[in-house]
């Protein structure tokens, strides 16, 4: 899922081929969603108060179409984590994406969403990415209301580059019948210790 | 001004009712802290309860130490205030390693105990004896990693990351719910008949 159009598979034929007719209409919808985006807010810590400073006045989200916070998940197309994920909230952020429709998209807000940040420990998620896919990060402690709206630029400038062609766009990631949503060894990968965890051994 | 001279009024009373029971008694910045031996803690708290005179009739906190200590197993700490009074006592009581980890529940003393020692339970393993619901209350309740501010807790957990998002992945949202939780709809078969039939008839009532 990148700005450029995956290769076909050998021997299956794509969907719809890319023609004239779909691009232009690829570039109509793909218009009408970037600037329509209605975020499901996900705030648990302090990255919610800078979403809500972006939402607010002097930042004014809704210059990017998304001043209407969809605060049921079924009527959202952008989910934005902003705060750190303990593991208790990680089935309900789980029930939230799978109940949101597609066309649908992550924001990942700040350090402790995207990587656990400060928070190594026993109580918390390791980054949303080993729970649900997340098409954009936002790193910062928080970030400022700048960061997440430049974030929200790329996320527009993703969606701009989608097209109806492309049948990978749409599908939805499931919890596997392992219970994973992302592969085991991934996810021990990608929580590894780091920065001044090193030092902490796990009988400490 | 002798540090035993700063303790709070009614300490003396309390050696003098409770005598052996009575480990130690020091003043730290001010505040005055006895220890009580385990075994007699909740005929103490009784008693600083209801002795006129003393009535401290208001629980602050319970609260658990552990000391990384080969000797001493856990402190379980009661923090308690006289609202009358307008004075506070801590009250410690340390536990034996070589007995299980076991005090008496005070919540027939306070009800505001309730929680308290469901926290104190659910992250040092202390079992209070007599709670009416000593459940897990900040983590999960199938939580089988053991309890987390114990020091020989590992601070990423016993687990290894991937199980414990597996673990969690597989939690039901509607589980960490109790029954008095749950909505009125689940207790319908439970409540008296005149009420099951206003409710079968929708009848709501005349908002005046």
């Amino acid at each position: 899922m990148g700005l450029t159009l995956p290769p076909a598979e050998s021997g299956e034929v794509a969907a719809v081929s890319p023609n004239w007719v779909t691009t232009r209409l690829d570039a109509l919808v793909n218009w009408g969603r970037a600037n329509s985006l209605w975020p499901m807010p996900f705030g648990t810590a302090c990255c919610a108060i800078e979403f809500m400073a972006t939402a607010a006045g002097r930042f004014d989200i809704s210059r990017f179409g998304m001043e209407r916070m969809s605060f049921s998940p079924r009527q959202a197309d952008v989910l934005i984590c902003a705060g750190r994920l303990p593991f208790k909230l990680a089935p309900i952020i789980r029930r939230v994406w799978d109940q949101m429709p597609q066309p649908k998209w992550a924001i990942s807000m700040g350090a402790c969403a995207s990587t656990g940040g400060i928070f190594d420990t026993y109580a918390m998620v390791q980054g949303i990415d080993t729970i649900i896919p997340v098409d954009v990060y936002v790193p910062g402690c928080p970030p400022r209301p700048e960061g997440l709206m430049y974030g929200i630029m790329l996320l527009q400038k993703k969606i701009k580059g989608e097209s109806i062609a492309d049948p990978t766009l749409r599908q939805e990631f499931l919890v596997d019948e392992r219970g994973f949503f992302a592969p085991p060894e991934k996810v021990d990968e990608i929580s590894e210790p780091f920065g001044n965890s090193v030092h902490q051994t796990r009988s400490a | 001004m002798t540090a035993e001279s700063m303790l709070v009024p009614g300490v003396e009373a309390l050696r003098a009712a409770f005598g052996g029971a009575v480990l130690r008694q020091t003043v730290s910045c001010g505040d005055s802290i006895v220890t009580v031996d385990r075994d007699r803690a909740h005929e103490v708290l009784a008693w600083l309860k209801e002795t006129p005179g003393q009535e401290f009739d208001y629980l602050t906190d319970i609260t658990a130490v552990d000391y990384r200590d080969p000797e001493r197993a856990l402190e379980v700490v009661y923090q308690l205030r006289s609202l009358g009074r307008r004075v506070d006592l801590r009250i410690k009581v340390p536990l034996d390693k070589s007995q299980p980890l076991e005090v008496d529940s005070v919540w027939d003393l306070w009800k505001g105990a309730d929680w308290l020692e469901r926290e104190v339970y659910d992250l040092f393993g202390v079992v209070f004896k007599g709670h009416p619901d000593l459940r897990r209350i900040l983590m999960w309740e199938t939580y089988a990693e053991g309890h987390p501010l114990r020091k020989d807790f590992p601070l990423r957990g016993n687990f290894s990351r991937a199980e414990q998002t597996r673990q969690a992945l597989a939690a039901n949202p509607e589980a960490h719910y109790s029954m008095e939780e749950l909505s009125i709809a689940d207790a319908f078969d439970e409540l008296p008949d005149d009420m099951k039939r206003r409710l079968a008839q929708g009848e709501r009532g005349e908002i005046r």
